[in-house]
């Protein structure tokens, strides 16, 4: 039996969080939920904890990729087998994980990425957000050999050489695309499968209107710097 | 010949040293965030005093008027010390990270065996 290591990242999100470890703790496969606090104002902590999750607290907001490498971080040193990333905000489907880590758990590949985008979807979106992805597919694809339609998905499962090497090396804000090149370059394999998702039940997305120019800007450097970046893995 | 920036550009200089100085002999500049300070003032004086190397950097680069070259000088200096601080800045948002991840982690281990201890 191995040991799953859920990873929710979660910043003012008390309205969504208790649906999110309800959801959880009704999968058919067995995990240990960790809700990763990045810093809300809110009582994000104090509701997951009265619903049994296990909660990090980060003192100050790190950012969505500094609060899920505390998660990797966690997983490597609690001997997790591996790690699913899973948005506290209600949009990813507890019932999907089976299918996300099938492949992991078989050891077909080290990273499994649930897709929005492989099969089609009534996936609803602005213009501006659909031409972001496609743009990030197009360079991703080119860059690493693969296509991968869903660079921007933060629903994601790891294997124990995965946790170990992102505890490690984890891309600060925006990570989702940049990781999909760090994993690559370092040999990892990366396999997507298609998946279900929700639209978001409170709140806002981390991403309006006005950061989206600067995130596109933002992660499209970076995905090209990483092309030139050494390999770090070393294991 | 109007000397007036020459003079200038040295009174600048040996205020911004003495400035550095004591912010070193106050503690509130570490030496090794001062070094690049002092080699921008040094050479920022150097050219200031030695009216002719000056001249000849201007003829160099194809500057007429020969304070511009310093100018132009203090200018890149200044550059390099923002990026400088760019460099610092990132180092310690890195470690920042690294550190509040730690404490995160260690206080949700401290409160664990706390809670186990309470048990027994």
């Amino acid at each position: 039996m191995q040991k799953i290591l859920m990873i929710v990242p979660a910043y003012n999100e008390e309205k969504n969080i208790r649906h999110v470890i309800a959801d959880l703790r009704s999968c058919n496969v067995k995990v240990d939920p960790l809700i990763i606090d990045d810093g809300s104002m809110d009582n994000t902590a104090k509701v997951a904890r009265s619903e049994g999750a296990d909660v990090i607290v980060l003192p100050c907001n790190l950012g969505i990729g500094g609060a899920v490498q505390t998660g990797f971080k966690y997983a490597f040193e609690n001997d997790y087998d591996i790690a699913i990333q899973f948005d506290g905000d209600g949009q990813h489907m507890a019932c999907e994980i089976e299918t996300l880590i099938k492949n992991v758990v078989e050891d077909k590949c080290d990273v499994a990425i649930g897709s929005r985008f492989l099969t089609a979807t009534d996936f609803k979106s602005t213009f501006a957000r659909k031409l972001g992805i496609k743009i990030f597919t197009i360079i991703n694809s080119i860059i690493i050999g693969q296509r991968i339609t869903d660079n921007t998905s933060g629903f994601r499962a790891y294997n124990r050489p995965a946790i170990k090497f992102l505890s490690r090396n984890y891309p600060d804000d925006y990570p989702e695309p940049e990781a999909i090149i760090l994993l690559s370059k370092n040999k990892f394999r990366i396999m997507e499968v298609p998946v279900k998702m929700q639209q978001r039940q409170h709140g806002d997305s981390s991403i309006n209107t006005l950061r989206a120019i600067y995130y596109m800007i933002k992660v499209v450097l970076a995905i090209l710097i990483g092309v030139f970046r050494n390999v770090e893995r070393k294991d | 010949m109007n000397h007036r920036i020459d003079i200038l550009a040295i009174l600048g200089s040996l205020f911004l040293c003495f400035l550095i100085l004591e912010l070193i002999r106050k503690k509130r500049l570490m030496e090794r965030y001062a070094l690049l300070w002092f080699a921008s003032v040094l050479i920022i004086t150097l050219f200031a005093v030695w009216r002719s190397l000056l001249d000849k950097l201007a003829a160099v680069l194809g500057i007429y008027y020969a304070p511009s070259a310093l100018f132009l000088l203090a200018l890149f200096c200044g550059l390099v010390l923002v990026l400088h601080f760019t460099l610092v800045i990132s180092k310690l948002t890195e470690q920042n990270k690294t550190l509040t991840q730690s404490v995160a982690l260690l206080k949700n281990k401290v409160d664990s065996i706390a809670e186990h201890v309470q048990c027994e």
